[in-house]
């Protein structure tokens, strides 16, 4: 339960970094936020024998708009995303997303990109960036600037597109306008428990009508799964009851869960059932809000 | 590869701490064996248990899941750090105590940083807030009804400071 030897350094600028990790790339790990590396080295899951602690680089935390496109800094920390002032949809989904990562101690020191970089199937941020197609920029010494769309990104449970020697320092997202409404709804058997199956959608609605729909499910494959047969099924549908129960049915129909400890197939595509209705109902809501907001200003 | 140990700095409830270790002492290990604060307890030592639960410039972290040589320069508090001095208890440990929140012990230094850290930083929390935070801990004796009840009680004691102050 302790972790083994390791020689640590934590410079203080990205180029410090980025050298440090060049010089042994398969034997070094980026330490963010710590919240996955360090159980995993408590374990000695991972063994790594350099550890380059990025915690003292400065500008890799924060939010930045960038035209149409919300920059978030790869070590913003979870608690700092479910604080953030952001406007409209996308704000909504990313401090709702925020409240479902880990507990409030994970949340201080855990990070954004860190759980993106980790990949693990559960993780709400792997999954709101599938949804909105995130694109994540990363950098080495070796290929300098590399811009990764989230579709080529997540390949695997904990494998990624990132080469050993890069660093993620970025992810940006799209900045929903006022026509969408976007929610997550997940399940797990405990409050802060990794999601058994997590259900997130983002729909444009324009006069009643979905002109644009985006699907995403976690917990039933080992990435995101972009649910093809939900989006279809919601896109021009009229937005009402009817059109999220026809997407969800086609969601649990359409994907092919495994079964483990926390549960079977079957029970998955049920989650996915219920979970994906809660989700856009969450949407609907906030739909509610902002015409209100609208009517009372 | 060679081990060695670092100098390090630490600042833990307002002291200075010298120390030596090796990079891989984790912040929980560091605090009980090279700073003699034996209140930080651990237990599952992969931050699902919360007892070793600390405050990190104020903020409430798991000490299993941070690198000692990382707090370098921080301030640290325990909760040898919660008591203003040794005849009172911090309002949060007398609502413990008065509303039986514990009964072995072995999670409460973790709840108390975490619930005191909490209420400083959010006065004003609701009860459901409250809930979910509470949730970030584990208890294996009390069922939880009473360290909620206890919060709630330390909540009104710390609110009732703040009014007495304006």
């Amino acid at each position: 339960m302790k972790p083994s030897p390791f020689e640590y350094v934590c410079p203080d600028t990205l180029a410090g970094a980025l050298d440090a990790l060049a010089q042994d790339p398969d034997y070094s790990k980026v330490l963010a936020g710590g919240q996955s590396l360090v159980p995993m080295m408590n374990f000695r899951l991972a063994r790594p024998e350099r550890i380059v602690d990025i915690n003292k680089i400065p500008d890799l935390d924060g939010f930045e708009v960038q035209g149409d496109r919300l920059r978030i800094g790869a070590r913003t920390r979870h608690l700092s995303v479910q604080y953030t002032d952001q406007p409209g949809p996308l704000g909504n989904l990313l401090r709702e997303a925020a409240s479902h990562v880990g507990h409030l101690p994970i949340r201080t020191r855990g990070t954004f990109g860190g759980s993106i970089a980790h990949c693990d199937a559960a993780s709400e941020w792997c999954l709101v960036s599938t949804l909105l197609d995130a694109e994540m920029t990363a950098q080495s010494t070796a290929r300098g600037t590399r811009v990764i769309p989230a579709a080529d990104f997540f390949q695997a449970i904990f494998t990624t597109a990132l080469e050993p020697d890069e660093i993620l320092t970025s992810v940006s997202l799209p900045i929903l306008d006022d026509n969408w409404v976007a929610g997550i709804a997940e399940f797990a058997r405990r409050a802060g428990d990794f999601g058994i199956v997590t259900a997130t959608a983002a729909v444009q609605v324009v006069d009643d009508t979905i002109t644009e729909a985006r699907v995403c499910i976690g917990g039933v494959s080992e990435v995101p799964f972009r649910s093809a047969a939900a989006e279809s099924a919601l896109r021009g549908a009229t937005w009402s009851p009817d059109a999220v129960t026809a997407a969800a049915e086609a969601a649990a129909e359409e994907v092919d869960p495994p079964s483990d400890a926390h549960g079977d197939a079957a029970y998955r595509r049920d989650l996915v059932r219920a979970l994906l209705p809660r989700a856009l109902g969450q949407a609907q809501k906030q739909a509610h809000e902002q015409v209100r907001k609208t009517e009372a200003g | 590869m060679t081990e060695l140990t670092v100098p390090l700095r630490l600042y833990v409830n307002g002291e200075r701490y010298d120390i030596r270790v090796e990079p891989r002492r984790t912040l929980a290990d560091a605090l009980r064996e090279d700073c003699g604060l034996t209140g930080t307890h651990l237990g599952c030592e992969h931050g699902v248990c919360g007892a070793c639960t600390v405050l990190l410039d104020g903020q409430p972290i798991r000490a299993c899941l941070m690198f000692a040589v990382q707090a370098e320069d921080a301030s640290v508090r325990t909760v040898e750090g919660l008591a203003p001095d040794d005849e009172t208890l911090h309002p949060v440990q007398q609502a413990f105590w008065e509303n039986h929140g514990l009964q072995c012990g072995f999670c409460t230094p973790g709840f108390l940083t975490l619930i005191a850290g909490h209420l400083e930083a959010q006065p004003d929390a609701s009860e459901e807030e409250l809930r979910d935070v509470l949730s970030s801990n584990l208890c294996r004796c009390t069922g939880y009804q009473n360290i909620i009840k206890a919060t709630l009680c330390a909540q009104r004691v710390l609110q009732g400071e703040e009014d007495d102050r304006l």
